[in-house]
């Protein structure tokens, strides 16, 4: 291939002797794998990923509005706590049962203590509902835009639970995007973000502290 | 009796098809992938299940590392350029062509004002290894992130571009404190809605 035959088939008397042109492609491959290997180190491939979060406007304070009009029923309180614990409370908080604050954590579906399970066994009808149109997207039978509108249908629903995600200030980046991911994960259409109330400090203490604050409290 | 003598071959391996494919590849690379940015900072990001792609484009990135410093990268040159100007203006800097040009070409915005001058004259390989200890302020009472937020959308919206994004790009040991001060930072300035960079993570078996 990198030779050129310039001699004729046989070779006449006195006609200068022809060569075979041979180019030699092995530095040209070497400067080729040098520049791929450039190129793998500092290009990335993948554009990097992101997650939508949208928080509440600071001067309209909507939280407190869309917190009394959620029914008990639907509210979840998840407070995100030290060393990947999640503390959590439904509805309301009970200030003189600490029993009342379970805690959860971020493992997948397997523990059975697991913040998936509490929002899979809360929020079942809307995770199979959406289970069942991934798979009909899947198979081409409904089409992308069809899949995108009724998956905020149901998101929005009024059957949904609401999340609010409290981080207190021992826990992570990573605690915060896990409890977002698992918003994703289990299909829960409403949640917030919000800040920590003096409440909740009280009621996390008294669970760590097994009740200690309300009998002291009773006691006064 | 003399040997018989084997016929030498000259050993000539022919590179030519070796040479395409090297070539078809890293034609591939060239236009598949983007480079990665310098940053002062390596952070490992969360994962997430979350497929959506960042913006290409018009895109404030702000970088907070595991100690809290926090580092903004503004991907256009034309809204850098008028940023510092303003900058400028409200510290009292009148800053030399180089600096200006210097500024543009460092990626990432860190440091403090008061230093910037200095900053930007150094070279700019001793730029990164400075700008690695310092990071733009954020306590309450010196908030230059807030000033530096709040000139990137200005700039933005004078040179007539389209909305500016926000990313957020943090390590997963950041300690939550350190995100709530720049979330409430931004929260004042009314940016509610940010795009938090993370790697991807395969959905659960089952959802």
């Amino acid at each position: 291939m990198a030779e050129v035959n310039t001699g004729g088939g046989e070779q006449k008397r006195g006609k200068p002797k022809k060569q075979t042109l041979r180019v030699d492609f092995t530095p040209m491959v070497d400067m080729n794998m040098l520049l791929i290997t450039f190129f793998m180190f500092c290009t990335s491939l993948a554009k990097p990923q992101a997650m939508t979060l949208v928080m509440p406007d600071k001067n309209k304070d909507l939280t407190e509005q869309d917190k009394s009009k959620v029914a008990d029923s639907k509210a979840i309180t998840l407070i995100l706590g030290e060393k990947d614990i999640v503390y959590y409370y439904l509805g309301k908080p009970k200030y003189e049962d600490y029993t009342s604050l379970k805690v959860a954590n971020y493992k997948g579906t397997n523990d059975k203590n697991s913040l998936r399970n509490l929002l899979l066994s809360r929020n079942i009808a809307g995770i199979t509902k959406i289970r069942n149109l991934r798979l009909l997207k899947d198979k081409k039978q409904i089409s992308q835009d069809a899949y995108d509108k009724q998956v905020k249908e149901i998101k929005d629903s009024k059957d949904g639970q609401t999340v609010i995600i409290k981080p207190m200030d021992k826990s992570t980046y990573k605690n915060l995007v896990d409890a977002l991911d698992e918003m994703q994960i289990c299909s829960i259409g409403k949640y917030a973000v919000t800040d920590l109330t003096a409440g909740d400090t009280y009621v996390v203490k008294n669970l760590q502290q097994a009740g200690a604050l309300t009998r002291a409290s009773k006691a006064q | 009796m003399s040997k018989v003598k084997a016929k030498k071959h000259s050993v000539f391996i022919d590179m030519t098809a070796m040479s395409d494919v090297t070539v078809l590849l890293l034609t591939f690379f060239m236009t598949t992938s983007n480079f990665i940015p310098r940053e002062p900072v390596q952070v490992i990001t969360p994962g997430s299940v979350s497929e959506i792609k960042v913006p290409d484009a018009n895109i404030l990135t702000i970088l907070i590392d595991p100690a809290g410093k926090v580092f903004l990268n503004l991907d256009r040159k034309e809204d850098k350029i008028k940023v510092l100007e303003k900058v400028g203006k409200t510290y009292n800097i009148t800053f030399t062509p180089k600096q200006i040009k210097s500024f543009v070409d460092q990626p990432h915005i860190g440091v403090p004002i008061g230093v910037l001058q200095k900053f930007l004259d150094l070279p700019s390989d001793e730029q990164d290894k400075a700008m690695k200890q310092l990071g733009v302020p954020t306590d309450s009472t010196n908030n230059q992130f807030r000033t530096w937020v709040t000139y990137a959308v200005e700039a933005h919206k004078d040179l007539k571009h389209e909305d500016l994004a926000i990313a957020i790009k943090s390590d997963e040991t950041t300690p939550y404190p350190k995100i709530k001060a720049v979330l409430n930072t931004l929260r004042d300035l009314r940016q509610n809605r940010y795009s938090l960079i993370t790697t991807l993570k395969g959905m659960p078996v089952g959802f």
